[in-house]
């Protein structure tokens, strides 16, 4: 197996792009990523691009061709285009496609891409769309949805460890306060915890505040064989790790909801791939669709003790420039959950970051960096670790 | 939900049918069609739950999915049936009224419908033991 490095990146501005397509967005998103690594397009030996709900959100399907067609690269060069799909995991699995291609030896130079436009459809049909993640048979059917989901998960995790609404609120004021220096950001207002305890109720205890919101948006990067990266960038960051695990599609299956064990798994195998101890990672973009989830992350990748996630949180260990940079980007929460580039997206804040070039959120002497993806309530969960040695 | 996706699953949902294997003695509801334990080993049969069961975890939704606006607030809670399997519905009381350990017992109620016009589901729901529909 070869080593794998990143030598380009490229998001969108997340937001509610009302002027913008599906399309447009994605071809911004690969051009630029493209452009950034310094590639032609007859190099590019494949894409692959994540993406939830093309069918529901945009009504389009084939999403593979569509962009490998509006980016120049299917007439003449034909160059082969795959859609990848994991709910809101499907951005880090397309960007671990990509690497299994490059590190099998089969490509060289591979876009892995992530999009959704998720606000050309009213944001009832977003939401039912979104609740195709979870079980439709069993717990669509009985009323759930996915905020309803995460918030079984807090009411749980308040029972069992004592965790508070306050806790969960200082999540999404810490993302916010992250998130004003990100330009790609949807939402650069700050927030404080009484603000998002006074912010509607959406389900008990999840206030609005505390849920990422719809958006709209695309990310890629390009990877190369770590031998040659260096033809294209003085500053490749390398994949030290991928890793992917499964678990039950319905909550009620799990051994204890208030663990992902897919995310544990994943986090585990990942440790193992780069000969790596939490106490390696400088940082990590981790999956904060819920305020709740980012506690669960920050506890199922051991940087915090099962149950003491909120408190950390709390204690400001999260924040830029202390314990564990958590959420530099500013998360889903700030930057918003374009649910198919979300994975991708959260790769390229780490790249950022190992380059030196975050400005305002930059992490002092950052060398490795972690993202965790998660999709539908944890039945699939992608971890990737990334270094700036190879 | 179409109308054949829904029929498939009336049993299950009307009268709490679900699977139990005999070779681990694990119970299913949802009902499986393989044991995830043993898998291709499991000797997998048809259980009817008694329905007693315990409220694991709830919540109380105020933003509904999509057909169910019109029964907010609703409790959504997951259900530990007394036989071990666990399962997701809503649970029939004052939202007020719900807590972790809360003893329930089932009730066949109306789960939706599909518009105006549209196909009715029923199915279980959970009320408090103590309370009598
Ligand atoms: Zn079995």
């Amino acid at each position: 197996m070869r080593d794998v490095a990143i030598i380009g990146v490229k998001n969108t501005k997340f937001g509610e792009q009302w002027d913008r397509s599906f399309r447009d967005l994605v071809v911004e998103a690969g051009v630029g990523a493209v452009g950034d690594a310094g590639v032609v397009g007859e190099k590019i030996d494949s894409m692959f691009v994540g993406n939830m709900s093309g069918g529901q959100f945009v009504e389009q399907e084939h999403i593979g061709a569509l962009i490998a067609d509006y980016s120049g690269l299917a007439k003449d060069i034909h160059v082969p285009s795959t859609r990848v799909e994991a709910a809101c995991a499907s951005g880090g699995l397309a960007l671990r496609q990509g690497i299994y291609a490059v590190a099998s030896g089969m490509d060289d130079i591979v876009i892995a891409a992530g999009a959704e436009k998720m606000t050309d459809v009213p944001s009832a049909k977003a939401s039912s769309a979104l609740a195709a993640a979870a079980d439709r048979e069993w717990e669509g059917i009985m009323g759930a949805t996915f905020p309803g989901l995460y918030a079984m998960i807090a009411k749980m995790h308040m029972h069992k460890y004592g965790t508070t609404s306050e806790q969960l609120a200082s999540v999404a004021v810490k993302n916010h306060h992250n998130g004003q220096h990100n330009p790609i950001a949807q939402y650069k207002s700050q927030i404080t915890i009484e603000s998002v305890l006074k912010s509607i109720m959406v389900a008990d205890p999840l206030h609005i505040f505390d849920c990422s919101p719809i958006t709209d948006g695309a990310s890629a990067v390009v990877l190369a064989p770590a031998d040659i990266a260096h033809e294209f960038t003085d500053t490749p960051i390398y994949v030290k790790a991928t890793a992917q695990a499964s678990d039950t599609i319905a909550l009620h299956d799990r051994r204890d909801i208030t663990t992902l064990d897919a995310a544990v798994a994943a986090g585990k195998r990942a440790y193992q791939m780069a000969k790596m101890e939490p106490k390696n990672i400088d940082l990590a973009e981790v999956h904060d669709c819920f305020t709740i989830a980012e506690i669960c992350a920050i506890e199922d990748l051991g940087f915090a003790k099962k149950g003491e996630g909120g408190i950390m949180t709390m204690n400001g260990e999260t924040e830029i420039g202390a314990k564990i940079p958590i959420n530099t980007s500013g998360g889903l929460k700030s930057c918003g959950h374009p649910v198919g580039a979300t994975g991708v997206k959260q790769a390229i804040e780490i790249v950022q970051q190992l380059r030196g070039e975050a400005g305002k959120r930059q992490v002092d002497g950052a060398e490795v960096g972690m993202t965790h993806n998660v999709g539908g309530s944890g039945a699939t969960a992608v971890v990737h670790i990334f270094s700036r040695d190879r | 939900m179409s109308v054949p996706r829904f029929w498939r699953k009336q049993i299950a949902r009307y009268n709490l049918v679900g699977t139990h294997c005999q070779k681990c003695d694990e119970y299913f509801y949802p009902p499986r069609n393989m044991c995830p334990a043993c898998r291709r080993e499991g000797e997998i049969e048809d259980f009817k739950f008694s329905g007693k069961g315990e409220v694991m975890t709830f919540t109380v939704i105020h933003t509904a999915a999509e057909g169910f606006e019109n029964q907010t607030p609703y409790v959504l809670g997951i259900i530990k049936l007394e036989e071990g399997p666990s399962l997701t519905s809503q649970i029939v009381c004052d939202s007020k009224e719900a807590y972790i350990g809360m003893k329930v017992s089932p009730v066949f109620r109306k789960l939706g419908q599909d518009g105006e016009q549209g196909m009715i589901y029923y199915g279980t729901k959970f009320v408090p033991e103590n309370a009598r529909n």
